[in-house]
C-alpha cells in the first residue's frame, strides 16, 4: 500500500511526466485555452493511460516476454495504444457528443502522445509488477491532468491580463509552462523512486 | 527463420484480437443520428417559423450542429442563444437582426365573421393549430399556435391579426437577471479597453 501510494506521489509530482521528464507536450499546449476542454482531455488522456498501461504490461509479460519477443515491444505498445484510443474515442462519441466535439483532433491524437508510449516503455524498464503498473499509468495520468489542468487555468487568467504584445499568445504560454515545470522541480528528492 | 515466423504470427494475432474488439465495439456504441442536434432541437422554441432561414427548428439545430450562428432565433430570442452558447461551449452573441427582433410571445386570431373558408391559412400553418374546412369558418387552436406570423400573409382578406399573450399568474416569469460578467467593475474595465 505505501509502495502505492509512493508511485502516485512520484509520478504526479516528483516526475510530473509533462512538467519534470517533458513528456506529453503537445496536447499540454494545444488544449489548454479553454478550462473545459482541458478537463475533457484531461479525462479522455487518464483514462487511456491507465488502460493503456494495464494492456501493454499484460501484452508484455504474457506474450512477448516468454515467446522471447522482446525487441517487439515498442511495435506491440503503439498498437494497443492505437486501439485504446480508437476504444476510447467510440465510448465518448456516444456518452458525450459534445465533448466528442470539443476534442477534436485531439482525442485521435492521444494515440500520439508521447507519455502514452513513455509510460508502457517506463513500466518494462522499471521491471514493475501489475499492480505497480497500474499505479504508473494512473499517476501519470493524473500527473498529466494535474499540469493541463492547471496551465489552462492559468491561461485563461492570462486571457484577460495585459500582456506585452510580442508576448502574446504562443509565446506567454510557453514563459508560463517554463515557470511551472521550473516550480515543480522544488517536489525533486521529495520521493527516492 | 522460427523467430522471425513467430514475431509476424504474434503480431498477426494481436492485431486479429484487437480488431475483434474494435468490431464489437463499434456495434456496441453505435451511433444512430447525431445526439448534439437532438439536445439543441430541444433547446429551440419549436415555432417552426422559419425566421432563421431554414425550414424548421430541426433543420436550423442540424446547421447549428454543423456550425452555423446561433444567433437567428428571433422567437426564443436571447435566453435561448444563452442556453445553446452554454450548450456549445461558445460566447453568447446578441440577435441577430437581420432575422427579426424579439417580440412578446402573440398567438394568432382570425376574426371569424369575416373569414371566407378559403383553408389558405390551414396550409400555411406549420404546427396545425388551425381548424377548418373549405367554405367553412376556420379558427385558432390556441395552445397549439406558437406565434410564428406564417398564416398572416397569406389570408386574403386579412382577418387574422397577431394578439400579444396576456401576462397571467400562471404565465408570468421573473426578469433575468444581469450576466454576473457585468457585474464586476474591474471586467467592465478590461472589457471597454479590449474595444479601443
Amino acid at each position: 500500500m505505501t509502495d502505492f501510494l509512493l508511485i502516485l506521489i512520484s509520478t504526479v509530482l516528483v516526475n510530473n511526466f509533462v512538467l519534470v521528464q517533458f513528456l506529453g507536450l503537445c496536447p499540454f499546449m494545444g488544449v489548454s485555452n479553454k478550462l473545459e476542454t482541458a478537463m475533457g482531455m484531461s479525462l479522455a488522456t487518464t483514462f487511456v493511460l491507465t488502460l493503456s498501461s494495464v494492456c501493454s504490461y499484460l501484452v508484455y509479460t504474457y506474450l512477448l516476454a516468454p515467446l522471447d519477443l522482446v525487441y517487439l515491444q515498442t511495435v506491440a505498445f503503439i498498437l494497443v495504444i492505437a486501439v485504446v484510443v480508437q476504444f476510447t474515442e467510440m465510448v465518448v462519441h456516444k456518452t458525450s457528443p459534445l465533448l466528442y466535439k470539443v476534442l477534436g483532433i485531439f482525442l485521435p491524437l492521444i494515440t500520439t502522445n508521447c507519455a502514452v508510449l513513455g509510460v508502457a516503455l517506463l513500466n518494462i524498464r522499471k521491471q514493475n509488477s501489475f499492480m505497480e503498473s497500474i499505479g504508473y499509468g494512473f499517476g501519470a495520468a493524473v500527473g498529466f491532468s494535474l499540469a493541463l489542468v492547471l496551465f489552462s487555468a492559468i491561461r485563461e487568467r492570462i486571457a484577460v491580463a495585459e500582456v506585452p504584445v510580442p508576448f502574446r499568445g504562443a509565446a506567454i504560454g510557453m514563459i508560463t509552462a517554463g515557470l511551472m515545470s521550473l516550480a515543480f522541480m522544488g517536489f525533486a528528492g521529495l520521493v527516492k523512486f | 527463420m522460427d523467430s522471425v515466423l513467430s514475431a509476424i504470427l504474434v503480431l498477426l494475432g494481436l492485431a486479429l484480437v484487437f480488431g475483434l474488439i474494435l468490431g464489437y465495439a463499434s456495434v456496441r456504441f453505435k451511433i444512430i443520428g447525431n445526439p448534439l442536434v437532438e439536445q439543441i432541437d430541444a433547446i429551440l422554441p419549436q415555432t417552426q417559423c422559419g425566421q432563421c432561414g431554414y425550414p424548421g427548428c430541426r433543420p436550423y439545430a442540424q446547421a447549428i450542429s454543423d456550425g452555423d450562428a446561433i444567433n437567428k432565433c428571433p422567437p426564443g430570442g436571447q435566453s435561448t442563444i444563452d442556453q445553446l452558447a452554454e450548450l456549445l461551449n461558445q460566447e453568447s452573441i446578441p440577435l441577430d437582426s437581420e432575422h427579426g427582433t424579439e417580440d412578446v410571445r402573440k398567438v394568432a386570431y382570425i376574426r371569424e365573421d369575416e373569414c371566407i373558408g378559403c383553408t389558405k391559412c390551414i396550409q400555411a400553418c406549420p404546427v396545425d393549430a388551425i381548424l377548418g374546412a373549405a367554405k367553412l369558418m376556420h379558427t385558432v387552436i390556441v395552445s397549439e399556435c406558437t406565434g410564428c406570423d406564417l398564416c398572416v400573409e397569406p389570408c386574403p382578406v386579412d382577418c387574422i391579426d397577431m394578439i400579444p399573450v396576456a401576462t397571467t399568474i400562471g404565465s408570468w416569469k421573473w426578469p433575468a437577471p444581469p450576466s454576473p460578467l457585468q457585474i464586476i467593475a474591474t471586467d467592465k474595465r478590461v472589457q471597454t479597453e479590449e474595444l479601443h
